[in-house]
């Protein structure tokens, strides 16, 4: 959690740093570049040893009016030289790019945290766009806070001069000038940020220098202008972490990185068939760029066909995936159960985002899991398993790939927008350290015959592929006898076939659930899934730091459920269920385990803060 | 895989059969396209093990349960995604679709127009019987103006999708035409079958239950004279002396469509009458939108032209991007800005 900026005014500081983390927030319009800026940041902070979080906020406007309050775009970094887990509650900095932004995110502030505002921005038609009566840099409503106007877009103008670039493509430069000025504040270093413009700007070097030198300009007025001593470089000490090779990861990127670990641990090609959905298309782009691995994809011609082909590879022996979002996943739902009709392989990920039906695109929410776990015609029941960061993704793709292949059933791992687009330090895992989960197709007649819906000790169905000599056979949505598969309406094959599907899911090998923080038995458990991990985490965190028998307890398996986790939940003296969502896990725990579970919901697009958490963990304490 | 494909056994169309028993109505349609489709396969040089029948919903997508093939009863309309996961995952397997009217055209028209539009190599086997069988006899996407259903009691308004013409629009570069009771009707599916892409047939299915002899004006003996068979090379001629006269098909060249002239004597080219150029998109689109009556039924073949498929270009691209790269998960990982975390902090 953010606390007071340290200054650094003696090299002793520097030799024995404070614990600390610091929050930053950059907002402007959508135009302004801010998610490049927080991205590049979020880098040199990795590269500073600081563990961080982040977490994009931006409208769903591609290119929204400028200079409107919903055409805000903002980017918040937490680092810090303490384990962080968060994107940090309320900022320490606020870097406003016009008044907008200063509007929008103004009132998240820290009190007293630094505001640092372009006012070359600020003028009447700007004001009047964020609804602004009066100019809030002149008229004192900005007391409470420490307000450092600066006139960026003219001091890049000055900077980028020399280039001869037009007023408009010299503006765009001012996020690389306010860089600067944060990497100046932060003490971080400017090298990799100077490479990186390099290469990205390889083929118009006059950007690259441009943008350097507004990069150098930004540095340089911290280095040098004396504002009345708000502006202080403050160095945030490096967080201790395990040693090994470390890069920043998306959630989204994790999740691809994933399946082609899973397929190649299945020993699988990888057939994806996506269709463009916000934020679950990210996955296909990393995917498209990986066919060397045996990846395939298919951008299809709507979501439904994107499942359909995705079936229709696991039918002819590769592993099939798709992806989506609520929407998207809505209309797969009917595909969704012809795999588990056929019992075929399938991957699913759904990147939930705020519903319903169109809902908020690019804002996140957890608030799909009814429809994975119960959202189907008939009894259709599947595994679902959730992500609770991007680095975690990586796990929970290669587990719904071991769980498809080795059950021959369709598995949904959910992850949400806020996994999907925000970033963290992940350690490189080395992929012989995973245990290879390989699939045998079935190639020849067994003895006593060939039946496709034969059971093995997991319940699995043969898998066949089209082209192998004897073993022709027929499937479809149609109740199946067993055994055979041949169609078969008769009343005691449905209820066998219902108890098998029902019985196969059940019976996945699922690990025990463990205890995140704390231990069975305390006063309290705050129970998660998914993308809350951090802001439970910390919160449980400081609670235990305050004497108090706090546990966490989050959960990746959400169907079927770790087998000890009805036991778990009663050892308890109270739990309570933070989601972003109105209680749909909470239902969940309290149908399976009659356990009283207690809400604690949030549906504002927006994650939870450690704030909220820890004044639950408080009310239930009281 | 229509071409390359070696005979590895000679089959009969008994092994084309499984042990399932026939489930639809007697004196359905369904049943001579199948005896078709199971005599035709032999003579193609087809193997159970490789060949695939993937259907949606309906009474033709049943097709599937009868052939001693792999065989993929899917959902309603989807069965064209489904082909197409299954023949971008194994290209050497030889895939057919078997649909509706409903199935391809209502519920499924998108994903039908996308495979057509893709060329994935495949054939389409429409049976249209101008309504909803499996459901008790609602109006379908194909069925005439004024036709009254269940749900139509008053007679159907909306005009009728014309199957052939959609396929076209969509691209096709095969589209043919048969009926179930005909003894052309093998014919065309071999056409099909070699022919690489997809392969669009329209098969007239009589739903001897909801919307019999729907086509009887052309599939009856009595009425074979409106049957116009389309061979390549040869003259657009039908009718007999015996039913009134040989007639043939012409072009109005001032306003650009067809016509239906008489051949006097038989000199067909002393009427004008058009030679079949099966690669000839416009006349491909003046055929298949001829009305029936005025005109008579066009059948066969009515356009060829074949065009790279989509699975053959995905396979070239996955090729070519992988060429010179070796597939290491490790480095991959690695991919990008990395830094090390010794015991004593970060480095670069």
């Amino acid at each position: 959690m953010a606390t007071a900026v340290t200054e650094i005014s003696t090299p002793e500081s520097l030799a024995n740093p404070p614990s600390q983390s610091v929050v930053v927030r950059f907002a402007g319009d959508s135009g302004d570049g801010m998610q490049l800026t927080g991205g590049q940041f979020t880098l040199s902070t990795a590269l500073a040893g600081n563990d961080l979080a982040t977490f994009p906020d931006f409208p769903a406007e591609i290119r929204a009016p400028q200079g409107t309050l919903f055409g805000v775009s903002a980017f918040q970094i937490n680092f810090g030289s303490d384990e962080i887990d968060t994107a940090g509650d309320a900022p320490d900095v606020l870097v406003a790019m016009n008044p907008a932004a200063l509007k929008t995110n103004v009132s998240a502030l820290k009190l007293g945290g630094l505001i640092i505002a372009d006012v070359g921005e600020f003028n009447e038609r700007n004001l009047a766009k964020a609804k602004y009566d009066a100019n809030p840099l002149e008229d004192g409503s900005l007391a409470k806070w420490q307000l450092v106007p600066i006139n960026i877009s003219q001091l890049t103008l000055e900077a980028v001069k020399p280039f001869g670039l037009g007023n408009k493509e010299a503006l765009r430069c001012k996020n690389m000038w306010t860089l600067g000025l944060a990497l100046w504040m932060f003490d971080r270093d400017r090298k990799p940020l100077v490479d990186w413009l390099n290469a990205k700007f390889a083929k118009k070097p006059e950007l690259a220098e441009a943008n350097i030198a507004a990069l150098n300009a930004g540095h340089a007025y911290g280095e040098t202008v004396e504002i009345g001593g708000q502006l202080r470089q403050s160095h945030v000490a490096p967080a201790p972490v395990s040693p090994g090779l470390y890069r920043t990861m998306t959630g989204a990127e994790a999740v691809a990185y994933g399946l082609v670990a899973g397929a190649q641990l299945a020993g699988l090609k990888m057939f994806f068939g996506g269709y463009p959905i916000t934020p679950a298309s990210s996955i296909l782009h990393y995917l498209s760029g990986l066919k060397e691995y045996g990846v395939t994809t298919f951008q299809a011609e709507d979501e439904i066909a994107a499942i359909a082909a995705a079936i229709g590879a696991s039918y002819a022996g590769s592993l099939g995936v798709t992806s989506s979002s609520g929407p998207g996943i809505a209309l797969k739902t009917e595909a969704i159960g012809l795999a588990i009709m056929t019992e075929l392989p399938l991957v699913i990920i759904n990147s939930q985002r705020g519903g319903p039906s169109t809902g908020l695109p690019t804002k996140t929410e957890q608030s799909d899991l009814y429809q994975a776990v119960y959202g189907r015609n008939g009894d259709a029941p599947l595994p679902v398993i959730a992500a609770r960061s991007p680095g975690d993704a990586f796990e929970c793709a290669i587990e719904a790939c071991r769980i498809a292949t080795q059950y021959m059933t369709p598995v949904m791992l959910l992850t949400d927008g806020y996994i999907a687009n925000a970033a963290e330090p992940w350690k490189v895992p080395d992929i012989v350290d995973y245990d290879p989960f390989p699939v045998s197709f079935l190639e020849e007649v067994p003895e006593g015959g060939f039946r496709p819906y034969a059971r093995d000790n997991h319940l699995a169905r043969p898998w066949v592929k089209p082209g192998t000599p004897g073993l022709m056979h027929r499937i479809g949505g149609i109740e199946k006898a067993q055994g055979t598969g041949n169609i078969d309406y008769s009343p005691a094959n449905h209820q066998a076939m219902t108890d098998t599907r029902s019985n196969k899911v059940l019976g996945v090998n699922v690990p025990d659930q463990e205890v995140q923080l704390g231990e069975a038995g305390d006063t309290l458990a705050v129970v998660g899934w998914g993308s809350t991990f951090g802001p439970i985490h910390q919160a449980v965190r400081r609670a235990r730091a305050r004497g108090l028998k706090v546990a966490h307890v989050h959960v990746r398996h959400i169907w079927p459920t770790p087998a000890n986790l009805g036991e778990l939940l009663h050892s308890f003296g109270k739990v309570i269920v933070p989601e972003m969502n109105t209680g749909q896990f909470k239902t969940l725990l309290r149908d399976q385990f009659l356990v009283d579970a207690r809400p604690l919901n949030k549906v504002s697009g927006q994650p939870f803060t450690i704030a909220e958490i820890e004044a639950a963990i408080a009310e239930h304490l009281a | 895989m229509n071409q390359i494909t070696p005979i590895a056994r000679a089959t009969t169309p008994k092994d084309w059969e499984t042990d399932q028993e026939v489930r639809w109505c007697p004196g359905c349609g369904d049943y001579a396209i199948l005896k078709a489709v199971q005599r035709t396969m032999p003579e193609i040089g087809a193997t159970p093990e490789n060949t695939v029948f993937v259907s949606g919903i309906g009474c033709s997508s049943r097709f599937p349960y009868y052939m001693e093939t792999y065989g993929f009863h899917t959902i309603h309309g989807r069965a064209p995604a489904v082909a197409t996961g299954v023949k971008l995952a194994n290209p050497d397997l030889d895939v057919w679709i078997i649909t509706g009217d409903g199935d391809a055209l209502s519920i499924g028209g998108n994903h039908t127009f996308h495979l057509i539009r893709r060329n994935l190599d495949c054939q389409v086997l429409l049976f249209n019987n101008e309504i909803y069988g499996l459901t008790k006899g609602q109006y379908s996407p194909t069925s005439a103006v004024g036709t009254r259903s269940p749900s139509t009691p008053y007679g159907s308004v909306d005009r009728p999708a014309q199957a052939c013409a959609f396929a076209l629009g969509a691209g096709a570069r095969f589209v043919a035409r048969a009926y179930d009771v005909s003894k052309d009707l093998s014919s065309v599916l071999k056409a099909a079958h070699g022919h690489r892409g997809t392969s669009f047939v329209e098969i007239f299915q009589n739903c001897i239950v909801y919307n019999a002899d729907v086509f009887a004006g052309f599939t009856e003996k009595a009425n074979a004279h409106h049957q116009l068979w389309l061979n390549n090379g040869e003259p657009m001629l039908f009718g007999s002396d015996k039913s009134g006269g040989v007639k043939g098909i012409a072009l109005d060249r001032d306003r650009l469509e067809l016509k239906v002239v008489d051949v006097v004597g038989g000199d067909w080219q002393a009427a004008g009458v058009l030679v079949h150029d099966v690669t000839n998109r416009s006349i491909a689109h003046m055929l298949v939108e001829m009305p029936f009556g005025p005109f008579p039924m066009a059948l066969g073949v009515l356009y060829e032209d074949p065009s790279p498929t989509f699975e053959a270009a995905v396979m070239a691209q996955n090729a070519s991007a992988s060429e010179g790269k070796t597939p290491d998960l490790g480095k991959l990982l690695k991919k990008g800005q990395t830094w090390q975390v010794e015991k004593d902090g970060p480095s670069l």
